[in-house]
Parts: structure tokens; C-alpha cells; sequence
């Protein structure tokens, strides 16, 4: 007969068991039996944030940056609710995630008692899975197959619903073994039918225009799909083009990286995707803002689509030869298969001169300098990575403009080094991100590359980072603008710029001082390079304030609505207004 | 700008599931989610154990979005299995209808005539009302309810389709 427990230290001791070495949390009224059994322990780390919100995305962040699986304690009812944007955002980007959040008692669940909200309701669509456990007998078993759940097949977060008397009553725990969990049903599909497989590699032998297109599946199939990937896209001379969440997957100095695509993405990376006859999509799921208009996506090309989530296949865009399975464990039999075939791709040089035609557009030009003195965002940002990318450092970004010019120009070498809000477009991502993130890699340099805006929507975190002698930078891009909501009032609402002005700013190196950390302020060209050397040179947290153009756009852009080949490739093309059709598109 | 509406087509999935608190609002709730929709929904639990239930869903909509409502369902943490039933043919699916009808003279005569033509039940009776017990293919149902209207129809309870595919196999 094993010993009985409390079912708040069932929870240390399963987190321990799942190798659990930090927790981001918040504590409360429903939650106070867990923050004591923590204080009675050593092995994990709680770290206390400001906000629950940032508890949530600091979680992600660690995830993202060391592919662990974040987890979040926070209480019932507000501490739940501010969880949320983070659990959906680690919904929408597939990011490993399990949160406890506490529960009123089990016999007041119901009666609109203190503090209680219907968790296991309001995340049941932003979450993979979720449990409220009434029994502590049954605590383990759950927390253990919420772990599985949430890193295995596509992973995603997990909410683990825990009434406080659930908390205090003691049960019997024994480590459990996965296989044996309840839900059997659950079974991801990992390899892929080799059968399959073999007519994708056919169909990639045979192409003229082949196109590899990468997602954010590649980074969370673990470092080893990177490394397969580059010996796929070595064995098949194709050219390589990423979504935004899966930048980093092939270096950027590769000859083969064509840059990001998408809304935002390089003129050759959009164009090869539309001329292409064979697209290979590896772990990504033809977002709209990757794919333009619908009926004008890559006309020509015979489309694979290898996707570990079956609902992905054929969402938005028909494909010819879906495979289901883990994209690291198909690019190994891809690789496995073309060798022991002794493939050899067709001659590409037609397909490769064409592309050269469009990278001499030069899409992602900007001009050094403005008649008008101020900074130009994008140097601001290739300076930023000129003075860095020697120490790989970890990248965050906050959602806008400034989130577009950092994916376009600051080149990333290898996975899990940028960690970005894609899918929910969080503002306020950033900040907690770079904790989690400090927290995972505590040598690694960690910028977080915001916007004036979105900074201030966790600015809070601050207090976290200074309390655990986090070093994380911040890096502003401050054009007193909502620059995204402007670029678009600019482009289809004739320039008319509702509440889009960043009014009122904070001093943000004062607020920087006054939080214990190194304040700078970068106001002309030639200050960018000092003052950059001046925040990496500091060995605690800092926050730069870089005063940048007020109206420069974030070029090139597909307009909503638009096919691949209706770029905007400078400002002079830019028109006041659009029709409704395609207002009503994004 | 007007929304444009596209063909659809109608399918009964049968969907097994852990029967455990809230599989069924998870279930109900990605519909709602994705803007898909439920014509018809039964559950109940099928085995000795209680442990797994099945649910028989009819939905409408154009064959993309019956393809993606499937691979949804089959996401979710609790569902064991889909199946499509229309997609693989060959299946039976039965609904059980209460129908009330008032009326005297040859109202009511007339109500039993139908009533035996579709072969229904009467399961209660006064002298001036019927309650029938109806069960078929939801067509059928649909046309008894629409004669009996002309009749003196009261008001009508239905169960839902259940479906089963034909033959020895499980599916």
C-alpha cells in the first residue's frame, strides 16, 4: 500500500516526474495549498510574474527556445481568464504547454462563488485538451497524459482544471506509464506511409520548378528536422522559402533560402511559390496570410503537404499528396528513399536563373538615409543584427511592423532563436517571451524587438525580469505609432488614422531606471551604433528606446485580397483605398 | 459586397467517443467554433461498461467542409473514431418520432388510416387526440409530420438519426 498524499503534492511530485524545472505563475485564493507545497521544496523554480497574461507567454517562450513544455500556475477566475490570450496564442502556434489553474472547491463549482469562472468551458477551444479533476486518485494518471498530450503529435496546451479540495484531499500517486492512459483514442500518427513517400520523392526527382516551403512543424519536430531538411533540400538543389513561424529551420545564408513568403515576405519567394510545379510543404498549414488570394495560390504545382495534424491537410488549399506524419521522420525516409533510389534532380538551371531575375528586384532595399534625419527602421534592425548574430542570440518580437522588419532582416541560422506571436498575433508576446526564454537559455543574449505599442501591453514584466536578474533586452522600434494599424489605414482607408497614434508615451528610459534597469534612448543614425553597443555591454536588463521614422511602411506587401503577383514592392505603389471585397478579407 | 453561398451536401457520421463528462459540448462546441452544422445529433453509450459512447451526427455542407469536420472530430482527445457513414454507403439510419394530433370524426379516422399506412403506433389516445409513434429514414418522418399537419397536427418530439452500416462487420 503506497502512502497517500495531498493532491498539491501529487502535482510537485508528477511535475518532478515529467522533469518540470520551471513554473510560471501567479498565486491566489485557489491555489494556495500548491504554493505551499512549492514552498516545502526545492527542485522546481517558480517564477513569479506580474500578470498571469505573462505567465502564459513567458511559458511559450521557454517551450519555443528550449522545446520543453512551458508550464503555467495560476489561480481560478481572473488568474484563468488573463491566462487565456497566452493559451491561445500557444493554440494557434502549436506550442508545447500544460497550465494548472486552480478551481473553487468541488461542492461550490456551479453556485458563482468567489473567484470561480468555468475554466474547463473558456479554454475548451483554445486548448488541445482539458481536464477538471474531481478525484486526487486520478490526478497523476491526468497530469502525466496532459504532458503526453501536449508534446506529442501537433503539440498545444493543455489546461488542468484543480478544485481546491482537490488540492487538500489525499490519494495514493504511482508514476504512470503513458501507454496505459485513459483516453486511447488519442494515438498521433508519427511515420508516414511509405508508399507515399516514395511519389513525393518521385515528384520532387521529376520537378523543373520544384519549391520547398517550411513552417513552424520543422522547429517543434526538434533540431534534428533542421538538420534533415538541410540534407533534403542539399540532395534536391530546391529552393527554400518559411512561414514566419518557421524561420531558422535552413540558415538564411544558405544559397537555397529564398527568404520568408507570404504578406510580408521577399518578391522571390512569392513569385517562385506561384510559378513553381511541385511545392513541398513541410509543417505548415497555408495560413491566409502566407497563401494571398485563394483561387490565385501556385497555380501550377503539383502540391505535397507533410503535416502531423490530419484537420491541416486540405483546410484551405487542396493538395494532391497529403502525408500524414511527424516532418522530421518523412524528411528522414524522403532522404532515406532518394539515396537508395540514387535520385538526381533534373537540371534546374532555367528554374534557378529565373529566380536570380527576381532576387535582382531587391525587394527588401531601404534607403540608408532620410532627407529628414530620422532612423530608418530596417537599418536600425540589420544594425541590431550586424553587432549580434556572432552570439546567435534568442529574438522575440511584439506583433506589427516592427515584428515584419525583424523576420525580414535579421537572418536567423539555426531553430528555436526566434520566437514570434504568428498565429494570434499577440501584442504584448514579446516581453514574457524573452523571460521564458532567458530562463531556458540562461548564457544566451535575448532580445525582445518591440514596438512602442506593444510593448506597453505587459510592460509589467519588467518587475519579473529585475527580480530574477534576467539580463533580457528590449529593443523599441518607437515611431509614436500603431505602425501596422497606420501602414493599413494608409493603404485602404485613404490615410484616415483612427486611434492609431501612440499619444501619451511613457518615458520609457526613465521607466526603465525606474524598474532597476539600464535606460537608453537612440534619437539620430549616429547614435544607433553606440547605442546598441552600449546595451549589449551592460550585463543587466536593458531597454533601448530607438526613435525610428514616424510613417515608414513595412515593404514588400501582398495587399489583402491579392495574389502572389500583385506585390507592392515600394511606397510610390501604394493606393488610398480598396474595395470592399477585399476589405472584407482580413 | 453580398456573402456568397455555396452547394452542400448532407452526411451522417457516426462518431465514438470516451463517455466521460463534457465529450459532448466539446463536440457540440467545435461546431459551433468553426461555423459548421448539426442537423441531427444522438449520443448514448453503447457498451457494458459505460465507458464509450456513440454519437450519430447529420451535418450539411459543401463536400471541403464535410472532409474538414471529420478530420476535426477525429482531433479531439476523446473521440475513439469517424466515421463517415454517407461517404462509405451501404447504412440504415432510423429516427423515432413522437407526434401529437388532435381532431374528431373523420379527422381522426382519417389519422388512423395514415397512421397504418406508415405503419406508426398509437401509444396514447384520447377522444379527441392521438399520440403516434413513428420511426424511419427522417423522410419519411418528415412526410408523416406534413400529412398529419393537415390533420390536426399538435406538436411533434424526435429522437435524431441513429445509423448502422449493413451486414456482419463492425465498423
Amino acid at each position: 500500500m503506497t502512502t497517500e498524499m495531498s493532491g498539491a503534492d501529487i502535482l510537485i511530485q508528477a511535475l518532478n516526474d515529467q522533469g518540470v524545472e520551471v513554473v510560471f505563475g501567479y498565486p491566489g485564493g485557489a491555489v494556495l495549498p500548491i504554493y505551499d507545497a512549492l514552498f516545502n521544496q526545492q527542485r522546481i523554480k517558480h517564477i513569479l510574474v506580474r500578470q498571469e497574461g505573462g505567465a502564459a507567454h513567458a511559458a511559450e517562450g521557454y517551450a519555443r527556445s528550449t522545446g520543453k513544455p512551458g508550464v503555467v500556475l495560476v489561480t481560478s477566475g481572473p488568474g484563468a481568464t488573463n491566462a487565456i490570450t497566452g493559451i491561445a496564442d500557444a493554440m494557434m502556434d502549436s506550442i508545447p504547454m500544460v497550465v494548472i489553474t486552480g478551481q473553487v472547491g468541488t461542492p461550490l463549482i456551479g453556485s458563482d462563488a468567489f473567484q470561480e469562472c468555468d475554466t474547463v468551458g473558456i479554454t475548451r477551444h483554445v486548448t488541445k485538451h482539458n481536464y477538471l479533476v474531481k478525484d486526487p486518485a486520478k490526478l497523476g494518471d491526468i497530469i502525466h497524459e496532459a504532458f503526453h498530450i501536449a508534446t506529442s503529435g501537433r503539440p498545444g496546451p493543455v489546461v488542468i482544471d484543480l478544485p481546491k479540495d482537490v488540492q487538500v484531499a489525499t490519494a495514493p500517486y504511482r508514476r504512470t506509464n503513458v501507454n496505459a492512459l485513459p483516453h486511447r483514442g488519442y494515438k498521433p500518427q508519427v511515420k508516414g506511409d511509405l508508399a507515399q513517400i516514395e511519389e513525393a520523392v518521385e515528384l520532387l526527382a521529376n520537378a523543373e520548378r520544384p519549391m520547398i516551403y517550411t513552417g513552424g512543424g520543422i522547429i517543434n519536430s526538434g533540431p534534428g528536422a533542421s538538420l534533415i531538411l538541410r540534407e533534403l533540400v542539399r540532395l534536391t538543389g530546391a529552393p527554400v522559402t518559411s512561414t514566419l513561424m518557421g524561420l531558422g529551420a535552413l540558415p538564411a545564408s544558405s544559397p537555397h533560402w529564398l527568404g520568408m513568403l507570404g504578406m510580408h515576405g521577399t518578391y522571390e519567394a512569392n513569385m517562385a511559390m506561384n510559378k513553381c510545379d511541385v511545392m513541398l510543404c513541410l509543417g505548415a498549414r497555408f495560413d491566409d496570410r502566407v497563401t494571398g488570394r485563394l483561387d490565385a495560390f501556385s497555380p501550377e504545382s503539383k502540391k505535397i503537404h507533410i503535416d502531423i495534424d490530419r484537420a491541416s491537410i486540405n483546410k484551405t488549399v487542396r493538395v494532391d499528396l497529403p502525408i500524414i506524419g511527424d516532418v522530421g521522420r518523412v524528411m528522414e525516409d524522403m532522404v532515406k528513399l532518394w539515396k537508395a533510389k540514387e535520385l538526381r534532380p533534373r537540371d534546374l538551371k532555367p528554374w534557378w536563373a529565373t529566380i536570380k531575375t527576381w532576387q535582382e528586384r531587391n525587394c527588401l532595399a531601404y534607403p540608408e538615409k532620410l532627407d529628414s534625419g530620422e532612423i530608418v527602421p530596417q537599418l536600425a534592425i540589420r544594425k541590431l543584427w550586424e553587432a549580434t548574430h556572432r552570439q546567435q542570440p534568442i529574438i522575440t518580437t511584439e506583433v506589427g511592423q516592427h515584428q515584419m522588419w525583424a523576420a525580414q532582416h535579421f537572418d536567423f541560422e539555426s531553430p528555436n532563436k526566434w520566437l514570434t506571436s504568428g498565429g494570434l498575433g499577440t501584442m504584448g508576446y514579446g516581453l514574457p517571451a524573452a523571460i521564458g526564454a532567458q530562463l531556458g537559455n540562461p548564457k544566451a543574449l535575448v532580445i525582445d524587438i518591440a514596438g512602442e505599442a506593444s510593448i506597453q501591453m505587459n510592460i509589467q514584466e519588467m518587475g519579473t525580469a529585475t527580480q530574477y536578474r534576467l539580463p533580457v533586452k528590449i529593443f523599441i522600434l518607437n515611431n509614436e505609432y500603431m505602425g501596422m494599424v497606420r501602414q493599413w489605414q494608409d493603404l485602404t482607408y485613404g490615410s484616415r488614422y483612427s486611434e492609431s497614434y501612440s499619444d501619451s508615451l511613457p518615458d520609457f528610459v526613465k521607466l526603465a531606471e525606474a524598474y532597476g534597469w539600464k535606460g537608453i534612448r537612440i534619437e539620430t543614425p549616429d547614435q544607433l551604433e553606440q547605442g546598441i553597443a552600449d546595451m549589449l555591454a551592460h550585463d543587466g536588463p536593458v531597454m533601448v528606446d530607438c526613435m525610428v521614422a514616424k510613417m515608414a511602411n513595412c515593404f514588400p506587401m501582398i495587399p489583402s485580397g491579392a495574389a502572389h503577383t500583385d506585390m507592392i514592392l515600394d511606397p510610390a505603389q501604394v493606393s488610398g483605398v480598396m474595395d470592399d471585397e477585399a476589405k472584407a478579407l482580413v | 459586397m453580398h456573402i456568397k453561398q455555396q452547394e452542400t451536401e448532407r452526411h451522417t457520421l457516426s462518431v465514438t467517443v470516451d463517455n466521460e463528462a463534457g465529450v459532448l459540448a466539446r463536440i457540440a462546441g467545435m461546431f459551433t467554433a468553426r461555423g459548421y452544422n448539426i442537423d441531427s445529433l444522438t449520443v448514448a453509450d453503447v457498451t457494458e461498461d459505460d465507458s464509450i459512447s456513440r454519437i450519430t451526427i447529420v451535418t450539411t455542407g459543401t463536400p471541403a467542409v464535410i472532409e474538414q469536420v471529420v478530420a476535426q472530430l477525429d482531433r479531439l482527445v476523446n473521440v475513439h473514431r469517424v466515421i463517415d457513414l454517407t461517404e462509405r454507403g451501404n447504412f440504415v439510419e432510423r429516427e423515432l418520432a413522437l407526434v401529437k394530433v388532435a381532431g374528431t370524426g373523420e379527422h381522426r379516422i382519417e389519422a388512423l388510416r395514415l397512421a397504418e399506412v406508415y405503419r406508426a403506433r398509437v401509444v396514447d389516445a384520447t377522444t379527441g387526440s392521438f399520440v403516434f409513434e413513428v420511426t424511419g429514414a427522417s423522410e419519411k418522418i418528415d412526410k408523416f409530420i406534413e400529412l398529419m399537419s393537415e390533420i390536426g397536427l399538435i406538436e411533434v418530439a424526435r429522437t435524431g438519426v441513429a445509423a448502422i452500416v449493413r451486414g456482419k462487420e463492425a465498423v
